[in-house]
């Protein structure tokens, strides 16, 4: 198992510099330089030329790819707009979508899994038919129109939830649902079809015969099995909101990692946008690996040995 | 010659009357396929049949609720929300169908030279796939259209770009799987050319796994369109299209929430469709299940 983790890390070396050049290039290659839009309207050509030699974008593309390596590896990379050093900035953003996404996943793995339960369980049931066609809704539904909808009417209407910002918990049930709903329908899908495989096993036949309660051979010696592939499902979807966090964030006003990314493209920030891109990249490549690892923990039949 | 012929339709004919049967069996695929064909028609024949112009401002009219006059009501600029909505129906068609085909022709072409000849080739493609798949969900296609500026064709060029690594790796498995039949491993020893062999023999073979997730694939395309125009990097407006129309409205949410009701719902039931039929299909194709 050790030896499995060392190769999956060195694996994803390669795809990390890749992923380190890509964030870099996308942003240089752009139309519009981003020191004239630094400097204003009323920039001489003098001050503009400072703003380049200040960030070096007078440099060749592999010194500033190596500057912005370098930057981050040591933390001094600055930001262009707020002129502070950009893990600073990205750090705190970072946290508020991580605590978000955290409660969004928690509300999807509860919701999601008790669904997929009682679709598999109450299989063809008008129990299964309510719970696919939600789950299905869930998925389909745009977060941003879905988020809408929920102010309407818990902020406007009722009057009962503030309709965004970050404050305390009352600000965060509509967001979390929100980001989770998506991740909830393919949970309760995943959880559904497995459970119905392992339903139809031997063992579980086996243990009704022996005339084990529904509810032992279902929670005890179905769920365990059953669970495997949906905690793979879990983990990416982990790594999908903290993407997908830029929708939610942006309709309900939370300043995550999401919406810095968004008015950095806007005000052409280069070294955020890279970091933030890198980093959410980071954590996507390394929530993958762990998924890798919990898989082959849970299940005895895979081993990776080679 | 012709008897063979005849007999290659026949068994075409009857393969895609199995598929129908199987599909037709499923409640949720054949409303995901009205939805689709709905939405299809829409979006080719609408414009022609939209009561009001889309893009004409009335100002008079601004925030009219929904009536017999105009269905959906009147926008900020007081444009028939309804008409606005069928013309969308093009703009996002237009979008799913270029992206989704830019991501085939190079997802496949990729997926198959990888699959197909496999070692360096196969892990220089993989890797890169890889690379590409590091971004999760829209973040990619965010950064390539924050690259090359907002608008429909740096919109297509980007969704497209994004989807290329889910068509390469779903060609590559079945490739992979197809390859090693004897037909195959036949036509390489009467002397066949590799690209002659992957496009007569290996991707006709291969096309279930692609089909499925194309039409699920176009479920994804129109939810990430429609979230860039509504971050404003997306089609720009006066151009309805949903998504930049939901981020329009989210202004007027207290006075007219009907403004923001109507695209939203387009786009939810387009996306159901695609999944419903998608989600069909794959049962559908699968050739472990039996009639």
């Amino acid at each position: 198992m050790g030896r499995f983790i060392v190769r999956r890390l060195i694996l994803a070396i390669p795809v990390l510099i890749g992923v380190s050049i890509i964030a870099f290039l996308i942003l240089h290659l752009s139309p519009g330089d981003p020191a004239e839009l630094l400097a204003g309207d009323e920039a001489t050509q003098a001050d503009i030329q400072m703003i380049r030699e200040k960030f070096g974008l007078d440099q060749p593309l592999t010194t500033q790819y190596f500057r912005f390596i370098k930057g981050i590896a040591t933390g001094e990379l600055i930001s262009m707009k707020y002129e502070v050093p950009v893990m600073e900035i990205v750090g705190k953003r970072l946290k508020n979508t991580l605590i978000l996404s955290s409660v969004a996943i928690a509300i999807s793995v509860i919701v999601g899994i008790m669904a997929g339960i009682l679709s598999a369980v109450h299989r063809y049931s008008w129990i299964d038919y309510v719970a696919t066609v939600v789950a299905l809704l869930g998925v389909s539904m745009p977060v941003f129109w879905w988020g809408l909808l929920m102010i309407l009417l818990f902020s406007v209407n009722l009057m009962w939830l503030p309709s965004g910002g970050m404050g305390g918990f009352r600000h965060m049930i509509m967001p979390a649902i929100a980001l989770g709903t998506a991740s909830a329908g393919i949970i309760a899908r995943m959880t559904r079809s497995s459970m119905l495989d392992v339903l139809q096993q031997d063992y579980i036949t086996t243990a009704v015969a022996k005339g084990l309660r529904q509810k032992l051979v279902v929670y005890r010696h179905a769920l365990r099995n059953a669970l495997i592939p949906t905690v793979t499902v879990i983990g990416l979807q982990f790594g999908y909101m903290l993407a997908g966090a830029v929708l939610t964030e942006s309709v309900f006003s939370w300043p995550g990692i999401g919406r810095l990314i968004v008015d950095s493209i806007m005000g052409r920030d280069y070294p955020v946008v890279q970091t933030a891109l890198l980093i959410i990249a980071l954590i996507f490549v390394l929530a993958n690996l762990v998924v890798d690892v919990l898989y082959a923990l849970l299940d005895p039949r895979i081993r990776y040995n080679d | 010659m012709t008897n063979t012929t005849t007999n290659t339709k026949k068994k075409n004919i009857s393969h895609l009357s199995i598929i129908w049967r199987r599909l037709s069996r499923s409640k949720t695929a054949i409303i995901g396929l009205f939805i689709v064909g709905l939405y299809v028609l829409t979006a080719i024949f609408g414009p022609y049949l939209a009561p009001h112009d889309p893009i004409a401002q009335d100002l008079s009219k601004t925030f009219l609720a929904p009536s017999a006059q105009h269905l959906m009501g009147c926008d900020e600029f007081g444009r028939d929300i309804f008409s606005r909505i069928i013309h969308g129906a093009r703009v996002s068609l237009i979008i799913q169908f270029n992206s989704v085909v830019i991501a085939l022709v190079i997802g496949i072409a990729l997926g198959a030279m990888g699959g197909y000849f496999g070692g360096l080739v196969d892990e220089i493609i993989m890797r890169l796939m890889d690379v590409m798949l590091a971004f999760p969900g829209m973040l990619l296609a965010l950064a390539i259209v924050a690259m090359l500026g907002p608008n429909l064709t740096n919109l297509i060029v980007a969704i497209g770009i994004y989807s290329v690594p889910q068509f390469a790796r779903v060609t590559r498995g079945a490739v992979i799987s197809v390859k090693k039949n004897e037909y195959v491993t036949a036509a390489k020893a009467i002397g066949e050319s590799d690209f002659s062999i992957i496009t007569r023999y290996v991707l006709p073979n291969a096309l279930s796994p692609i089909i499925v997730q194309t039409t699920l694939r176009m479920a994804t395309v129109l939810l990430t369109a429609a979230g860039l125009g509504f971050l404003g990097l997306g089609v720009q407006p006066p151009t309805p299209e949903w998504g930049t129309m939901l981020s329009g409205a989210r202004m007027y949410l207290r006075t007219a929430p009907f403004v923001a009701f109507f695209p939203g719902l387009a786009i939810m039931l387009v996306v159901l469709g695609f999944n419903f039929f998608g989600d069909g299909l794959q049962d559908a194709l699968n050739p472990r299940l039996k009639e």
